[in-house]
């Protein structure tokens, strides 16, 4: 057994204390970083607040208690248009991603104001969507339907909104110290946050606006 | 809306309960002790150090022992409440009514089981995780010491939120849990349900970064060494524990974010009316709660494996079918929660699923039990106080354990839904579990954390009270619940039941004394502490690497990190005769203090307070604040700071010359 063999040696070795670095690292310790995986977990625990809301939406998404149908109600090309803001977006962040690889700061910024300017205009055709639906009797408190309809779609759309809040606050961060480690690792979360809702969207689009157009 | 709505939003006078006596004269109290505190602090000029060396520190000490103050704090509102029901329960029949109206009395039974679940049972089990986890495997601190801080006064902040609502409005009437329809806003249109959702939405966000930060520690930070299954047994409850805080905190948000819409924008997800589906709501709650249990549970089963093998001298036994045993746990804690609500009508198929796994968690937790049983065969066991508990923990859960098997029988469970036999049986799991641990773990791990070990003598008092007082309260709850007694009644017409109740009463009483000679030990223990005092740093003989530091550790907790080679890291040290190392040192990188976590928290509960009251200024203001306040915290880039090599020196010869002087 393997304990006994250290004992053994211990005591051949009379006075092993000696020989300290065999319990204790003498050079500086530094633990690996561990922000991205953290920020991983986060992300995973974030995916299981939407896959509660995927599930109400799944129970509820039917509920329409005589109002509005999603057939009725959903505008398909309008959501493919918003759909198409948020991959542009997400092919733009990865191009700030390679800019920032090769250390290009002004590249990173301009490819990151795109990307905002993309997460703008699907936050936007959002709000105009909720809007029309308000307008049109089939706000969120009209049926189980539209609570998870509005709920899922609108705490996406939170999550965007807090990611340009981040996208800015990160611009004016890059601005002033640069591509330093600290904001390479915060654009690298980001990065990941943006494509995590990219992700999202997909299963929303699908999810509830194709198939809640099926009769 | 006119400008009074606009900024104190529901709130009046109507909301002081001036006219309640009970609540009048715990103001009263509450105010008289907050006044000498704060008279004290001041007197003694303490308002400093607390804010420097507590308040603002990222130290995972200082904020694990700041935890267990939150859960001793708490403990004594919960216990509070407990008394006051099994007061009203054993005196309230046929024509006496009692001395709490129904409207408290379910406010109380809400509060209790909030309190004693959220700010009673999950500060201890973070504060000790805290405290523990990062010496056990070696490192100086958490993975994000700032973060710990911030989770720390979140769930402080919610807690805060409860008690006001103690003398600022009232509680929940719904049970723990808030049910809907009763918890929505046709049932419930006043503040308790707002309490209840804001309270935890603020402490759940502390919950779940903690569960984040601890799960990373021990997977990112563990010693040169420890591979996984050199880990120490409470450092694998940990982690276990952490993950499943991590998949199912999100849940509870979630669930309770839905509540909060039905009540605030009035959408359709639990109402009885156009499509909502009040067992939805059920389902999802449940879906945290069930692992829920199992997270307060587990870091104590880990606790308990440390404390076995430390008093009886031995490895552990089974080391590897003890993480087995957790890891089945943690998987199987997510397949059982239906068995909660077998009554739901969900049909026979699912209901034998749902009692079927429940009945397999029993085999883990059977094979632990039989794990700590083998480490105390022929083992020299010392009974000190934490092996004390031990014990009485592995009679107390295991006859727990058992009536749980019963009730994860559907049939049994339509018989017994709902009754006193269930409030018996939970009980006795997280009192004979949670509790007890909890204390075991106090003894055990006191000395390390301040230097001196707690007196044996009231330690015992409070042991014995406790424990027979945990008998002969709830006992009498078996036999109720399985004459058919439902839970949750303030007022029983049947005279017959009442000596029950009285027995209970006398139990509870026991259970307070328990609680009192705690206290008094703590004093008594401070008040001797050059007696009690430990100088070795590991007074029981321990076995893993905290108790390689000394008591308590430096702020650095290794002055050079320490190399694994295998479990029970110190033991094997010690038994290979190493010796401290007394030169070398070398500078050491250290997180900095900040206020950041605490001014997040404190405007995170005036928005919440602000939600709770409707006021709607407040909620707009403090959130811009709060949202301006975390962005300008990430401009803050010098988040660390050195301990320079000659500090180090100068603690270490300290510590160097205190074990001469005791050898």
């Amino acid at each position: 057994m393997s304990d006994t063999r250290i004992l053994h040696a211990s005591a051949a070795g009379g006075s092993a204390s000696a020989d300290d670095s065999r319990f204790i690292v003498r050079e500086p310790h530094h633990p690996e970083n561990g922000t991205l995986l953290g920020f991983w977990i986060y992300l995973m625990s974030d995916c299981l607040i939407f896959a509660c809301l995927f599930a109400v939406y799944g129970v509820q998404g039917r509920a329409y208690a005589g109002g509005p149908t999603g057939a009725e109600l959903f505008d398909l090309k309008l959501v493919a248009v918003n759909t198409a803001m948020l991959l542009l977006s997400s092919i733009t962040y990865g191009f700030a991603m390679l800019e920032a690889q090769r250390a290009r700061l002004s590249g990173t910024l301009v490819w990151l104001v795109v990307t905002g300017m993309f997460g703008l205009a699907f936050l936007g055709l959002e709000l105009y969507e909720f809007h029309h639906l308000v307008e049109h009797g089939a706000g969120p408190w009209r049926s189980a339907f539209l609570s998870s309809f509005f709920t899922l779609v609108g705490t996406h759309g939170l999550h965007v909104t807090f990611g340009i809040v981040w996208l800015v606050t990160l611009l004016f961060q890059l601005g002033r110290h640069g591509l330093i480690p600290e904001n390479r690792r915060r654009l690298m979360c980001l990065s990941m946050f943006w494509h995590f809702l990219d992700v999202v969207w997909i299963g929303v689009f699908t999810f509830v606006y194709l198939m809640g157009v099926l009769p | 809306m006119d400008l009074r709505t606009w900024i104190l939003g529901r709130l009046s006078l109507e909301a002081i309960p001036y006219h309640e006596p009970i609540l009048v004269a715990t103001f009263a109290g509450v105010a008289v002790i907050g006044l000498a505190i704060l008279a004290l602090m001041t007197r003694y000029r303490l308002w400093g150090p607390l804010w420097r060396d507590w308040i603002v520190s990222i130290d995972h000490k200082k904020i694990g022992i700041m935890y267990m103050v939150l859960g001793v704090v708490m403990l004594l509102r919960g216990f509070a409440d407990a008394g006051m029901m099994r007061l009203q329960q054993a005196i309230s029949f046929g024509d006496a009514l009692g001395y709490l109206p129904p409207h408290h009395y379910d406010q109380i039974f809400t509060a209790h089981g909030v309190i004693m679940i959220f700010f009673v049972a999950m500060p201890f089990i973070t504060g000790l995780m805290n405290y523990v986890v990062p010496l056990q495997i070696g490192a100086r601190d958490v993975a994000f010491p700032f973060l710990n801080n911030f989770s720390f006064w979140m769930t402080t902040g919610g807690a805060i939120l409860v008690m006001m609502s103690l003398f600022v409005g009232e509680f929940a009437r719904t049970g723990w849990l808030a049910y809907p329809p009763l918890s929505g806003l046709e049932f419930s249109p006043d503040v308790g349900v707002d309490y209840y959702i804001w309270a935890l939405q603020v402490a759940g966000v502390g919950t779940l970064l903690s569960g984040i930060n601890l799960a990373v520690t021990i997977i990112k930070m563990r010693a040169p060494g420890m591979k996984l299954m050199k880990m120490p047994v409470f450092t694998w409850t940990a982690l276990c524990t952490n993950i499943l805080i991590i998949i199912t905190f999100p849940v509870l948000t979630a669930t309770l974010a839905l509540l909060g819409m039905d009540r605030y924008l009035g959408t359709q997800f639990f109402t009885n009316d156009l499509g909502g589906n009040p067992m939805m709501y059920v389902n999802l709650i449940w879906i945290w709660g069930h692992p829920e249990v199992y997270i307060l549970i587990l870091p104590l089963f880990g606790a308990f494996s440390e404390i076995t093998s430390t008093y009886c001298g031995k490895r552990l036994f089974g080391y590897t079918s003890m993480v087995y045993a957790t890891i089945v746990i943690t998987v199987l804690s997510y397949l059982v929660w239906l068995h909660h609500f077998f009554t739901m009508g969900a049909g026979a198929s699912v209901n034998s699923f749902f009692g079927i796994t429940t009945m397999i968690i029993s085999i883990p937790t059977g094979a632990k039990i039989f794990n700590w049983l083998f480490t105390m065969y022929r083992g020299r066991i010392r009974f000190e106080l934490p092996m004390m508990w031990t014990v009485a923990f592995m009679i107390t859960f295991v006859i727990g354990g058992m009536t749980g098997v019963l009730l994860a029988v559907p049939p049994a469970d339509f018989v017994l839904h709902n009754s006193l036999f269930l409030i018996a049986h939970f009980h006795n799991v997280i009192i004979g579990g949670v509790v007890f641990g909890v204390f075991a773990a106090i003894n055990y791990w006191f000395p390390k954390a301040f230097g001196f070990r707690l007196n044996a003598f009231w330690g015992k008092c409070s042991f014995w009270c406790w424990v027979v007082g945990f008998w002969v309260a709830f006992m009498p709850l078996y036999i109720l619940g399985l004459m058919g007694v439902t839970r949750r009644l303030s007022h029983f017409a049947d005279p017959s039941l009442q000596i029950w109740f009285q027995v209970a009463a006398v139990g509870a009483f026991l259970i307070a004394l328990g609680i009192a000679f705690f206290l008094v030990q703590i004093y008594v223990s401070w008040r001797d502490r050059e007696a009690l005092r430990d100088v070795t740093g590991d007074p029981w003989d321990g076995r893993t690497l905290e108790w390689s530091t000394s008591s308590p550790p430096p702020d650095y907790n290794f002055a050079f990190t320490p190399r694994v080679h295998e479990r029970d890291a110190w033991w094997r040290m010690k038994q290979s005769g190493y010796r401290r190392p007394e030169s070398g040192f070398v500078d050491i990188h250290m997180p900095k203090n900040t206020a950041a976590g605490f001014t997040l928290a404190v405007l995170s509960s005036i928005l919440g307070f602000a939600l709770i009251w409707h006021m709607w200024a407040l909620t707009i203001v403090s959130f811009v604040v709060l949202v301006a306040a975390a962005i300008r915290h990430t401009f803050n880039y010098r988040r660390d700071t050195h301990v320079h090599a000659s500090d180090v020196a100068r603690v270490e010869q300290a510590r160097t010359l205190q074990l001469a002087r005791h050898v």
